[in-house]
């Protein structure tokens, strides 16, 4: 026993990975499934023990191969990264058994062993980027994960999935070739790879043109794979035309992990003092993350796909984290790294409750959804539940990222931030309000067929998820707490 | 001067890059984007190398009586990164085959004419 | 057929000089350049040689797709295996040393065991890449 639990860094990137090919072994589509699920559901346990140690241990580090850092590969836990696995790993767990009654399964039958396998391979890889040490590794599981999602994203009904997934391709490797450059002018400007190693061989003070441009390579990659505003366009075709478990799975953690990239590059590996006091990044990333929100919000109002609706939402939402961290003060950064928590909760909860709406009624257009919410009350109530939590409704998780940032605006003084942070809260509400009303105040045409509630089997993940978002609306010491404990180890207080 | 044209790697690397980055953005048909794409990821491997070299040494492959190499570090993850390539590569391929299938064409404006009139 | 009496004839010379110099590709890496990649792309090259002149409907008959798929899944799980044994012997993930009883020994067989499964993966997913794309050309 001691020795698995010695070993859990590795077993919980390792599980999933071996699991993948023994999906394309055992073909059959029960097997697959099986071993899927249990797969994830191994890791999200793995991810709370760690995440356990963490908070009261410190820093975890697990020398790959037996070969100690800065030589090896190193696997180094801090509260930021098993928070992030945690996400990771708890989504992947939740939309795992979501996805064996998901039309999605139905679709490809018995080549589900395959659907299976990229499904692992891309949990591999995000939960690989947020649990390295070592900013070459970082790039192959962040890879890992692309080639994956690209491939899930593929699978959509629309033929339009497919040239989504393409632009998605183009634009992930370019953004992943950035940040491979960006490694090896590091790596040529200190000869090491290991993240922290990397931090203190970097000259304290000045800086040298290497260094500056493979921060410049590294923040435009990062920015790429965030989707933040100008750079996000493949975000909402890819997130319309995927399967709904596909969008859920990657909507609630691809783009996590690509922030996670950012703050850990940004904080940790070049510094606050290089990345905010020496090069002026601070003022143009807030400006961005503003106009995301505006902009994105307002996009989303005109909508009326509501797959697409919620991409664009969340181009808005990913303005905000990125907001946050744009701040450079420990309750920005705390404020940042819990909306990533939360909008993980909240997105995850919608586009399941998408699919669910789908497998029913066979359509996401809102004209579609008319009288859905008599026909269907416990989906819509999940929707609602969702909705609310997206436009920042006290008691729900999604009020308390934006009482942060809120917080966090006040206390640098920018008031004229705050106000904005509500301003774009208040045109969530209009596209929220839009599906709320076709639902519940519109009745069904004439013509159109009865359809029953989804089956329960797509509605308890979907629930589970609108619970959580309630459950750390009003409890919330896990994800505060360790936003709050990681938010100070990256500012250097303690 | 001399350091100027000594350093011929490096500016292969940007013409490189430039080239891939023009053709990506530039041409409309999906295969020679993916080309362009190879391109832009031949320049990395290119500056990659470039790091590698030490001057005066040879291969990294362990002889008596060599005192120096050169680093053998950055061969391995220009392996690495040119395995990605490959199976991005392969995986754009894929992509562009069932495009072909479902679309008829494999040119980008005529894509997007067909999804707007849809 | 007649008029690629000559390929047809080289290629059977050859082919088995491709796989003899993959193999060795294969197990010189740690002394040379080589390992799994290069060698499984070799390897694969010389089937996909065997396709092109002889059709992809004869390459499938020695070659069928239940092998590909298990050899690049097999491939993925010798590698994870190797790491899955270094922790059951006592030592962290993917750690040789623990494979034998000297380390050099250890670290010997690790990297011989790992690089073959990289190999057979690597040439698996050539023939399956290659061979999927071949059948979309017939129908």
């Amino acid at each position: 026993m001691g020795f698995f639990l010695e070993n859990l860094p590795a077993l919980i990137i390792v599980v999933p990975l071996i699991a993948a090919p023994l999906c394309v072994l055992l073909q059959g589509k029960d097997y697959a499934f099986t071993v899927a699920l249990l797969a994830t559901w191994f890791s999200f346990v793995c991810a709370c023990y760690l995440v356990a140690r963490v908070t009261t241990e410190g820093v975890i580090s697990y020398e790959m191969g037996g070969w100690p850092p800065p030589i090896g590969i190193e696997y180094r836990i801090d509260t930021l990264n098993a928070f992030v696995l945690l996400i990771v790993s708890g989504i992947g767990s939740v939309v795992a058994p979501y996805s064996r009654s998901s039309l999605l399964f139905e679709y490809v039958q018995d080549r589900a062993y395959m659907f299976y396998a990229a499904y692992l391979l891309c949990l591999t890889g995000l939960m690989g980027v947020a649990i390295t040490g070592d900013a070459f590794n970082l790039f192959v599981f962040l890879e890992i994960s692309s080639l994956s999602s690209y491939v899930l994203i593929a699978l959509g009904f629309d033929r339009r999935a497919l040239t989504a997934s393409y632009q998605y391709l183009i634009m992930g490797t370019i953004g992943a070739t950035f940040i491979v450059i960006a490694i090896g002018l590091l790596y040529q400007a200190t000869g090491t790879l290991n993240m922290a190693d990397i931090a203190q061989r970097l000259p304290k003070d000045g800086y040298d043109r290497t260094i500056v441009a493979a921060f410049g390579f590294l923040v435009i990659g990062a920015a790429l794979k965030i989707a933040l505003f100008p750079l996000h366009q493949w975000l909402p075709n890819a997130y319309a035309y995927a399967p709904s478990t596909v969008s859920a799975f990657l909507a609630a953690t691809a783009t996590k992990v690509s922030v996670y990239i950012l703050i850990r590059f940004l904080f940790t590996v070049f510094g606050v003092q290089l990345s905010f006091e020496v090069l002026p990044t601070s003022l143009p990333l807030m400006i961005l993350a503003v106009i995301a929100m505006f902009a994105a919000s307002t996009v989303a109002c005109f909508q009326n796909d509501v797959k697409r609706m919620l991409a664009y939402s969340s181009v808005a939402q990913i303005g905000y984290m990125v907001l946050g961290i744009s701040f450079v003060t420990v309750l920005g950064l705390q404020a940042g790294i819990v909306h990533l928590f939360n909008h993980a909760l909240m997105k995850g909860a919608l586009f399941l409750v998408l699919g669910a709406i789908f497998y029913r009624i066979g359509s996401c257009h809102i004209e579609s959804l008319a009288g859905a919410g008599r026909r269907m009350p416990w989906t819509m109530a999940a929707f609602v539940g969702g909705g609310l939590s997206l436009i920042g409704v006290p008691l729900t998780a999604g009020f308390i990222s934006k009482w942060y940032l809120i917080q966090a605006a006040l206390d640098k003084g920018w008031w004229f931030v705050a106000i904005l942070i509500v301003a774009s809260s208040l045109i969530a509400v209009i596209y929220i309000w839009r599906v709320i009303e076709s639902a519940y105040f519109r009745s069904a045409p004439e013509g159109a067929p009865a359809v029953a509630e989804a089956p329960l089997s797509l509605l308890v993940p979907a629930w589970v998820l609108v619970v959580a978002n309630v459950w750390f609306g009003i409890d919330t010491r896990l994800p505060v707490g360790m936003a709050r404990l990681a938010a100070e180890t990256l500012m250097g207080v303690k | 001067m001399i350091d100027f044209v000594g350093l011929y790697n490096y500016w292969i690397v940007i013409v490189l890059a430039m080239a891939g980055m023009y053709i990506v953005i530039a041409r409309g048909n999906l295969i020679k984007k993916l080309v362009g794409l190879n391109v832009f990821q031949a320049s990395v491997f290119v500056l990659y190398i470039s790091f590698g070299k030490i001057f005066g040494g040879t291969a990294p492959i362990l002889e008596k009586g060599i005192e120096t190499y050169s680093n053998p570090l950055p061969h391995v993850l220009i392996l690495t990164a040119i395995v990605v390539g490959v199976a991005t590569t392969a995986l754009g391929l894929a992509l562009v085959v069932r495009i072909r299938k479902e679309y008829g064409t494999i040119e980008e404006e005529d894509i997007h004419i067909q999804d707007e009139s849809m | 057929m007649k008029e690629y009496l000559v390929l047809r004839v080289i290629t059977k010379l050859l082919i088995p000089f491709i796989l003899l110099f993959a193999l060795y590709v294969q197990f010189h890496g740690d002394f040379g350049p080589g390992g799994g990649f290069q060698a499984g792309v070799i390897f694969a090259s010389g089937f996909i040689l065997y396709a092109m002149v002889f059709g992809v409907r004869a390459a499938r008959r020695i070659l069928p797709v239940g092998i590909l798929r298990a050899g690049i899944a097999g491939g993925v799980l010798l590698y994870a295996g190797v790491g899955v044994a270094s922790l059951i012997l006592g030592g962290n993930y993917l750690d040789y040393g623990v494979l034998e009883h000297h380390p050099k020994d250890g670290q010997h067989l690790g990297i011989l065991l790992i690089e073959f499964g990289v190999g057979t993966t690597v040439a698996s997913v050539m023939m399956t890449v290659f061979f999927t794309f071949a059948a979309w050309r017939e129908d």
